[in-house]
């Protein structure tokens, strides 16, 4: 699903067009440290996989046939830097060929489909990794949350991009209720063929697969007594400063927070709008019927007195801390030496 | 590296073998659609302006035509006007323009359902109850999605891939992303061609896919094919190693496809399009 042109106002479609940009000026500087010198014609041809892919129907029921977003799945496959650049030049080569995607929502196309389910396709699928066992194979479920949420992070932007530049003025609450509950919905279904598209390749291929790097078995070698011991492992440049996530997870903190506390103001201020209405027009009656959602969300400001953008950004900050505690949790039961690979691993991602 | 759009030629060529075989196939409706946008063999003016020119008139016109408030109808009307007269300028055909414009249906689906889930002043039409509000969205919506689909139809038809991807470096978009468009367009073919035998091999031995349970198999030749893919990647890497290519700028394009016309002609659609609406805020202003 494609945002086409005149769906956002001007201003939107240019701010997203700027920060696909910058994402994209970003990603190139950075992918080439995921695919060495081989960058160009590999990205290449993964922007031909992932355009190919989305052409692989499959019936989800009643006539209808779904088909793969593959932000995660690239992301999983090739390294995140590296997905936003091949899943950017799918939207590129969409709208200028394809006319699938207005020019001016080219941006926003990006931000929502190509950067947002990399993103957090990538950063949940990470995070998941460290507590699962450490084993090629832990990818698949680990991708699976990761496609599952991604999806709908982007249904999530989507609304908020649309309540600073939409063209009509649809409750929000209810736009958000009705947008992720479909994406739940599809998410599972891009998890499913995400999780089975990655388990094919890590039962075949696991060293192609970028999420698994450094979490293969240790080489072990026979001696010549006879004993088993472990290959020497080649220190790689990029082995020697483990960056770690530290980084984009801010970023991503940044991002959650600022979607939580725009999307609940714009929640809250919409019943108030409806309410001008219909207490002027006199049809106080009818708004009952499609403003659900939004007197949900005024409901939820009017307890306790808080305003709801900040209740919002509590509750993003309370689960944000409540996954930090957990990653930490298992980190410490891993003990230090198992930490180091995962530093290790971090580096070769980061 | 010389023949960019051999591997689109291909993939239509495979198009037209068995096309009621290949219309829900895996890329076969899409790969024919851009061996139409490379080769429709006519020279009108458009088709001879410079890429670059066609590219920039054809951001700078969506730009009014977003800009322009939904309910300025006679604007709408006048831009509609405009690009009617650059669709007969390339003298394609209407059926062609219409079958290329499907892409925006599922977002028509949207518009359809503003009028009903929009808040405000309710009026009835048909006997149904929706937002005025919502209607005009709706229209808006509408409007604006289409003139964009059929602006970029019209460039996307006249306009040669290889010519779409030297306008992109012209305009100093980063090399990288060029070249990355360049390959994917170049083995774009050869990918779908890949995904097409795996389809012809699934196909041969009997499997259809009826239910959500055969994703599996689905999932796994997307699998197969990522394989493939990447192992092709590679290959193709090596043979540039190994013909002294490397990490430079590669040749996208010796020479335009055509003789070029004066890249000025492509200003004049977008600065009607500016006088229209600049003419539209004049009169809101003295009304």
């Amino acid at each position: 699903m494609h945002v086409p042109d005149g769906f956002l106002d001007a201003p939107t479609s240019i701010a997203t067009g700027v920060v696909a940009a910058g994402a994209i000026g970003l990603a190139v500087r950075r992918a080439s440290a995921e695919l060495n010198e081989r960058t160009i014609p590999l990205a290449g041809l993964t922007s031909a996989f992932v355009f190919a892919t989305q052409m692989l129907n499959f019936p989800v029921g009643v006539g209808t046939s779904g088909h793969l977003m593959g932000g995660t799945l690239a992301a999983v496959l090739v390294g995140p830097w590296t997905a936003v650049l091949c899943m950017s030049v799918v939207f590129i080569v969409q709208a200028l060929l394809f006319a699938d995607g207005g020019l001016t929502a080219l941006g926003t196309n990006i931000t929502l489909m190509g950067l947002t389910t990399v993103l957090v396709g990538w950063l949940v699928t990470r995070g998941l990794l460290r507590v699962l066992p450490r084993r090629p194979q832990s990818v698949v479920p680990a991708a699976v949350v990761g496609a599952i949420l991604s999806v709908v992070a982007a249904s999530l932007l989507f609304v908020a991009l649309y309540a600073v530049g939409g063209t009509a003025d649809i409750p929000l609450g209810a736009l958000a209720a009705s947008m992720v509950g479909w994406h739940t919905l599809i998410g599972i279904g891009e998890g499913v063929i995400t999780g089975l598209t990655v388990g094919a390749v890590v039962a075949v291929r696991p060293d192609l697969v970028h999420a698994a790097r450094g979490l293969m078995p240790r080489l072990q070698l026979r001696d010549a007594a006879g004993n088993l011991v472990d290959a020497p492992v080649e220190e790689t440049p990029a082995a020697a400063k483990p960056r770690g996530l530290r980084g984009p997870v801010i970023a991503s903190c940044v991002v959650i927070a600022l979607i939580a506390g725009v999307v609940s103001f714009f929640a809250s201020s919409s019943p108030d709008g409806l309410e001008h209405v219909s207490a002027q027009e006199g049809f106080a009656d009818t708004a009952k019927d499609h403003a659900l959602g939004g007197w949900a969300f005024a409901d939820y400001g009017e307890v306790g007195g808080i305003p709801v953008g900040i209740a919002g950004l509590l509750g993003v900050v309370a689960v944000l801390v409540l996954g930090w505690l957990v990653l930490r949790l298992a980190r410490v039961a891993r003990g230090r030496a198992e930490d180091r690979t995962a530093d290790h691993a971090d580096a070769l991602a980061g | 590296m010389g023949g960019l759009h051999t591997p689109v030629l291909d993939a239509a060529r495979t198009a037209t073998r068995t096309p009621a075989a290949r219309a829900s196939a895996v890329g076969g409706p899409r790969a024919a659609e851009l061996s139409a946008a490379g080769t429709s063999g006519r020279t009108t003016l458009v088709h001879r302006l410079p890429a670059e020119a066609k590219l920039l008139a054809h951001l700078a016109f969506v730009l009014v035509v977003v800009a322009t408030p939904g309910i300025w109808y006679w604007a709408f009307a006048a831009y509609a006007a405009l690009l009617g007269a650059t669709a007969v300028a390339t003298r394609l055909r209407p059926g062609f323009l219409l079958r290329r414009m499907g892409v925006e249906l599922p977002f028509l689906g949207f518009a359809l359902l503003m009028p009903f889930i929009s808040a405000g002043e309710r009026t009835t039409v048909l006997g149904l109850s929706v937002s005025v509000h919502g209607l005009v969205a709706a229209w808006t919506l509408l409007a604006k999605a289409t003139l964009g689909v059929l602006a970029s139809v019209l460039l996307a038809a006249t306009t040669e891939v290889r010519d779409l991807l030297a306008a992109l470096r012209v305009l100093h978009a980063p090399d990288r992303m060029v070249q990355i468009a360049a390959f994917m367009v170049r083995y774009l073919g050869v990918v779908q061609g890949e995904a097409h035998r795996m389809r012809v091999a699934r196909d041969s031995r009997a499997f259809e896919a009826r239910h959500l349970g055969h994703v599996r198999v689905v999932a796994q030749s997307a699998g197969a094919l990522f394989v493939r893919t990447y192992e092709r990647g590679e290959r193709v890497h090596l043979a540039m190693l190994a013909r002294g290519g490397g990490d430079g700028p590669l040749p996208l394009t010796t020479a335009p496809s055509t003789a070029a016309a004066p890249a000025g002609v492509a200003a004049v659609l977008p600065l009607a399009a500016l006088a229209v609406l600049l003419a539209g805020l004049l009169l809101g202003r003295m009304s």
